[in-house]
């Protein structure tokens, strides 16, 4: 028996369809009413004009491009070294400040301590503490460079942040499933590693993602500490032409170079928020 | 007796898999309608497709003669009027029993705070639950918690109450407790639909079973009908699968 849709359905198939179309509609003109809106106000300041030559100039911007490319491509270089430090340290503290045994109960207290310290201190200090102090101890096996003490410096930070979020999953792991994988006889290590952090860290993604977001355009800081990257670059053309262009050059790439992991972060919360719908009854 | 509820001609499917097929049943006034099958035969579909929580394939839903399922149907004022409980409870954690019940007459209907609570005591008192009042839901019995679920259910005054499998989470002592509610409100005069695995409870409740198989309706008729004369291989299947497992 074949089956054909009752007048009914498509009837009821034509009005969401039409309700489809008119969502667009409105969607469309309510985004072009505002961008109309935006446009009047920033086009009838009074500065626009000297803004627009200030900030928005393409002669600079097509000048300091090659430089500030070239800064950029450091900043990709220090961001996913200090992303795969700071994955590791973050789970390694994470572990630690949930370990229970007795006798580990110093390196808790070191966790916690690192924690408290990092996650309070202003980035902008570490880097600084970690940049301008370390060399002052003349220590010959620690390479001097701006680049490395100041991917060291994110990575002091970052990690007590990833930590933080790490832990807050872990514990977020029921401890029924604890009790169940003990109860099979896994170790404590076992039980950590192929059931607690799988679902530990799918908990999460999302907050982590951001935190690595938040890493990609603070690699920024660096320059700081005197690192040619894409903002000491634009820098360094400002000075040269006394024109801002460089800097929204340099702000524009910082926010190409994070678009792809915020989006790929929203896709994964979406993909979640669907997969907890479909098992919920509600 | 007036339909309370009506279905026309009900489909469901996800994608290619068909979950309803040509589902036609009326729910008279007062009437208690139990659904009984095999998991995955369509019974908690047919229950979310009342409640508008799934999109029907095609057919027609009338909830007191007016078509609830016509496209751009305010759901949440529909659901107003439906009562569900659900197997898991899903009682709000974070406010105790009186919380849990006064929500919805509070944030849907717009009760005040007085109204909703001394109607809401006026419930637990009832079924014998006044002293819980202010008790969290973990502090309370799976029966417990079913029950208030059941009391939260009702406190909007709804024209039609679900109950979807709503004792399959309990051991037999705390089942019986949540039956016993559930055939005093039928004494109220509330019309009810209820899938159940509890074939006794069924028989002693149900005005009409309806069993469903593959996501059509097998066979229909009174408790006697149903489990004494059993017409389809289907439904002798099903019925002689129970009696194995010492469930019937």
């Amino acid at each position: 028996m074949t089956y054909t849709p009752s007048a009914l359905q498509l009837q009821r198939e034509a009005a969401k369809r039409r309700a489809a179309r008119r969502s667009t509609a409105i969607a469309l003109l309510s985004t072009l009413v505002v961008g109309a809106i935006l446009i009047a106000i920033v086009a009838n300041a009074q500065g626009a004009e000297a803004v627009r030559n200030s900030f928005f100039n393409w002669h600079y911007a097509q000048k300091s491009f090659p430089r500030i490319l070239d800064g950029i491509l450091l900043n990709l270089r220090v961001l996913l070294i200090a992303e795969f430090f700071v994955l590791v340290f973050g789970l390694s503290i994470a572990i630690a400040r949930t370990t229970t045994a007795p006798v580990l109960y110093p390196l808790r207290l070191l966790a916690t301590i690192y924690t408290d310290i990092f996650r309070g201190m202003p980035l902008l200090l570490v880097l600084f503490l970690v940049g301008l102090g370390l060399p002052g101890l003349r220590l010959s096996y620690i390479p001097n460079s701006a680049v490395f003490l100041g991917t060291v410096g994110l990575i002091l930070t970052y990690s007590a942040y990833v930590a933080e979020v790490i832990r807050a999953g872990i514990e977020g792991v029921n401890p029924t499933q604890r009790q169940a994988a003990r109860a099979l006889g896994l170790s404590q290590p076992q039980t950590l590693q192929h059931v607690v952090l799988p679902q530990a860290f799918r908990n999460v993604t999302p907050p982590l993602l951001n935190d690595l977001v938040s890493l990609q355009k603070d690699s920024g800081l660096i320059s700081v500490l005197g690192a040619v990257d894409a903002i000491r670059a634009a820098g360094i053309e400002t000075a040269q032409s006394f024109n801002f262009t460089p800097y929204v050059v340099a702000g524009a790439l910082f926010v190409l170079l994070t678009i792809p992991l915020t989006r790929y972060t929203d896709w994964l919360i979406r993909r979640q928020d669907r997969a907890q719908r479909a098992q919920g009854q509600f | 007796m007036s339909n309370v509820l009506q279905l026309n001609n009900l489909r469901k499917s996800f994608g290619e898999h068909l979950v309803l097929d040509d589902i036609s049943l009326d729910f008279p006034a007062g009437s208690a309608t139990v659904i009984i099958g095999a998991s995955g035969s369509g019974k908690s579909t047919l229950m979310r497709c009342i409640n508008l929580l799934e999109e029907l394939s095609d057919g027609q839903i009338l909830l007191d003669g007016q078509d609830i399922s016509l496209y751009g149907t305010a759901a949440d004022a529909v659901r107003g009027q439906i009562g569900s409980v659900f197997q898991a409870f899903n009682l709000f954690p974070h406010l105790n029993v009186l919380d849990n019940i006064t929500l919805a007459p509070r944030l849907v209907q717009g009760k005040n705070r007085e109204d909703a609570e001394h109607h809401a005591i006026a419930l637990l008192e009832r079924f014998g639950l006044a002293e819980k009042a202010q008790s969290f839901p973990n502090l309370l019995s799976g029966g417990q918690q079913q029950r208030v679920a059941i009391i939260r259910a009702i406190a909007t005054g709804p024209k039609i109450l679900l109950l979807d499998e709503v004792t399959s989470a309990l051991d037999p002592v705390l089942i019986a407790e949540v039956l016993s509610l559930i055939s005093e409100l039928k004494a109220d005069g509330i019309t009810m639909i209820i899938s159940t695995h509890e074939m006794g409870f069924a028989k002693q409740i149900a005005d009409r079973v309806v069993f469903l198989a593959d996501g059509t309706i097998c066979e229909a008729g009174t408790p006697t009908e149903i489990f004494n004369t059993p017409r389809t291989q289907e439904l002798q299947g099903f019925l002689a699968a129970l009696k194995e497992a010492g469930r019937l």
